[in-house]
């Protein structure tokens, strides 16, 4: 897949401090793709330098397979992690002075910004001060002025912070839709749920280093363990687990269930399949129960991180 | 339309569109107004108050010496013993009481008289008394001697000696007062102009910071346009609000004077009174004489070093301001910054109201009108008195050269702060910034 954005080799020290280490990370168009790591590992960082805010010492970022120019500030939205707005200036005011700073002319920011209040149901607040504004009101803004100048990248650093879950879903539902337009969109955040819910890639530096990256898809396949969750309903529920025990690696697990069963988690062998396991069962009882055991990207992200501490 | 106009119209406008800065704007020339009133109107009130003072003269020589004066009065009260004199003074509302007692000798004079008061009494007072004082025992002495004193003051001879440049323009002593007077007010309005609008770049910084929207800003524009914008923005802001000053001022002044009939500028004609000194020069005279004197200052030349040396200062030291508000979190951290700026700055101004004055093209004046955070107060100062063009130029060249360095150094603090939040900044931390 082609790629909109490629991160390559770069390296940026603050002082004694390595913030990034000879990190490449590669966007494909259309993706969204989700930064991940813990705090303080460099993501805001790496943004940054994509951003042109700040320079890295070594390495290079290219756009649409060009070196990345100061022009191509206009094709990147950018919402930073912290963020705000002039506190005694008017909404409207400043929406247009902060589009007209990425280049739209005047007329056409305020079509535009007509277009995304009505869109987001704020019409009304073009006159208010931003000061009168709640948290979540002024991210709204915030997030119309990052998406306003149709950028092909787009960058969110922890976008749901401060959001309600009505709106954050509301948000949510919009930058998937931007997604569908076309944009590319990169996703910081600690908050795995989202990250299941809406990245298909993802990277994750862990101290300044990338340590794992792909496609989440690919990812979760190679972090799976073959495990299985069952239900079972069976005659003689005392010598079933010593009965799979023998054949399969069984522990204990719990989930809802309208059925009064046995629930176990069982771990199968690289040689045998999912088959076999369901023939063996239902030769034990009543399967109510079976699901893969798909590692979530939480999962992922607490692994990793905890298998690089122990490097 | 350009970021730079961009940022600049944002800052100017939000500058004057801001209440405080508005009230600050009519309220603060209404507050002057009324200061200079008050004080003329109390001086005035002060000059209204006839002291009388008590006289006893028990040697009877200086009875018909003491004349009364607008704000003196003398009574002469003879016959009565020092006890009942003092205690009847005490009593009174008078001012105080004289007590010269009879002597042997004339010369015992001087030791001999003593003035009772209340309170310490006015220099001015004493030094009026002990020159009638003086003058009489002056004149008994040269009669000892057998000398006519009407004699001497007849002989006496004023010289007046007559000022010429070299390039033949006239000058008199006038001439350095008001020299003074512009150098001085040139270099006091652009203290005055840093230190405000300084500031406010500085808290404008700041604010930007606090409200977390510099990222936002600067995923746009680059911070040094951001600098700048902000610099010229606010100094356009300022601009504003001195010239609405100025005219609210002359308005109220002119106002206020036919108003209550209050000389708003008698403060300032005391100064040129002092001036002029020995001189006896009507007023008239004096008036066409400032004007002569103004007509021979290097106008043209002071006018366009004025805008230079004011511009230059003004920026040189804003995009200090600027970088010590991308250093700090909050404005209460900016404390420790402010020394080094306001130092020099105070420095210029003692140094232009003290050596300037004595010795414009001294040592001490020309070297710190060539350093560049004190030149554009002292330059400004000495260039009245004249000083060579190629001295002003290269002077300007340092100044320029050294706003250029600054910015640079400013951008990058600048840079690097304004990401900075909940370190605290100290000098060592800067420095490693300016490595990043």
């Amino acid at each position: 897949m082609e790629n909109l954005l490629v991160a390559k080799n770069v390296t940026k020290n603050y002082g004694d401090f390595k913030a990034l280490n000879n990190i490449t990370v590669e966007v494909p168009k259309g993706s969204v793709f989700g930064l991940l790591g813990p705090n303080g590992a460099g993501k805001t960082t790496l943004i940054r330098i994509i951003n042109q805010i700040t320079m890295p010492d070594s390495g290079t970022i290219y756009l649409d397979g060009q070196t990345l120019q100061p022009n191509d500030i206009m094709h990147i939205g950018y919402l930073p992690e912290e963020r705000g707005l002039y506190k005694s200036m008017k909404v409207g005011e400043q929406a247009l002075y902060l589009a007209q700073l990425k280049g739209l002319s005047k007329v056409q920011a305020k079509e535009r910004l007509s277009y995304w209040f009505k869109r987001l149901g704020i019409e009304g607040w073009w006159n208010k001060k931003v000061q009168e504004l709640s948290k979540g009101m002024a991210q709204k803004i915030q997030f119309v002025v990052t998406v306003l100048h149709q950028p092909k990248l787009l960058i969110f650093d922890e976008p749901f912070s401060g959001f309600d879950p009505i709106n954050a879903n509301l948000i949510k539902d919009e930058i998937l839709r931007l997604r569908d337009e076309g944009a590319t969109i990169i996703f910081s955040t600690h908050r795995m749920e989202s990250v299941e819910e809406m990245c298909d890639h993802i990277a994750l530096i862990h101290e300044s280093n990338k340590v794992l990256d792909g496609k989440l898809i690919d990812i979760k396949r190679a972090y799976k363990s073959n495990s299985y969750e069952i239900g079972l309903i069976a005659s003689n529920s005392d010598n079933i687990k010593s009965l799979i025990s023998e054949k399969f690696e069984i522990s204990p697990t719990s989930f809802k269930s309208i059925h009064n069963e046995l629930q176990y988690k069982i771990k199968i062998s690289e040689k045998d399949s999912a088959n076999d396991l369901v023939n063996y069962l239902t030769s034990l009882g009543q399967l109510t129960h079976f699901s893969e055991v798909i590692p979530s990207a939480n999962d992922i992200f607490i692994e990793t991180v905890k298998n690089n501490n122990i490097l | 339309m350009n970021h730079l106009s961009l940022i600049i119209k944002r800052e100017y406008l939000n500058k004057i569109r801001n209440k405080s800065f508005i009230i600050m704007t009519f309220l603060s020339p209404i507050i002057m107004v009324a200061i200079i009133t008050l004080v003329s109107y109390l001086s005035q009130l002060n000059n209204d108050i006839v002291n009388t003072i008590e006289v006893l003269d028990e040697s009877g020589v200086f009875t018909s010496q003491f004349e009364d004066s607008e704000n003196l009065k003398f009574k002469i009260i003879n016959g009565v013993p020092l006890k009942d004199a003092k205690f009847a003074a005490e009593s009174s509302n008078n001012y105080g009481l004289l007590y010269i007692p009879k002597t042997e000798n004339i010369e015992d004079y001087s030791s001999v008289i003593t003035f009772y008061s209340e309170d310490s009494p006015s220099m001015s007072v004493m030094q009026a008394i002990e020159n009638t004082i003086e003058e009489k025992v002056n004149r008994l002495k040269l009669k000892e001697a057998g000398i006519d004193a009407n004699k001497i003051e007849e002989l006496k001879v004023t010289v007046n000696t007559n000022l010429e440049t070299f390039a033949g323009e006239k000058t008199s002593k006038l001439g350095s007062g008001v020299k003074l007077a512009f150098g001085g007010i040139a270099g006091y309005l652009l203290f005055m102009f840093i230190i405000i609008y300084g500031n406010m770049i500085m808290r404008s910084v700041i604010e930007e910071k606090t409200s977390r929207i510099i990222e936002v800003l600067i995923s746009s524009v680059k911070p040094i346009k951001l600098l700048l914008g902000k610099i010229f923005g606010t100094s356009l802001a300022g601009l504003t609000q001195f010239v609405v000053w100025i005219i609210i001022m002359i308005f109220l002044s002119t106002l206020a004077s036919s108003l209550f009939g209050i000389d708003t500028t008698a403060t300032q004609s005391q100064q040129q009174e002092l001036l002029l000194q020995n001189s006896d020069k009507g007023s008239q005279q004096l008036i066409t004489d400032v004007f002569r004197e103004i007509n021979n200052l290097p106008l043209t030349n002071l006018v366009i070093m004025f805008l230079f040396f004011f511009t230059g200062g003004y920026l040189l030291y804003s995009s200090l301001y600027a970088a010590i508000g991308a250093a700090v979190d909050n404005e209460t951290d900016t404390q420790q910054f402010m020394i080094p700026i306001l130092m020099p700055l105070i420095l210029g101004i003692y140094v232009g109201f003290f050596t300037v004055i004595e010795n414009p093209h001294g040592t001490v004046s020309q070297v710190f009108s060539y350093i560049p955070f004190t030149s554009p107060v002292v330059m400004l100062m000495r260039i009245p008195f004249g000083v060579p063009l190629w001295q002003q130029i290269l002077s300007l060249i340092i100044l320029f050269a050294t706003f250029i360095a600054t910015v640079w150094f400013a951008a990058k603090i600048y840079r690097v702060g304004i990401l900075m939040y909940g370190k605290k900044a100290s000098y060592r931390e800067i420095i490693k910034w300016l490595k990043y």
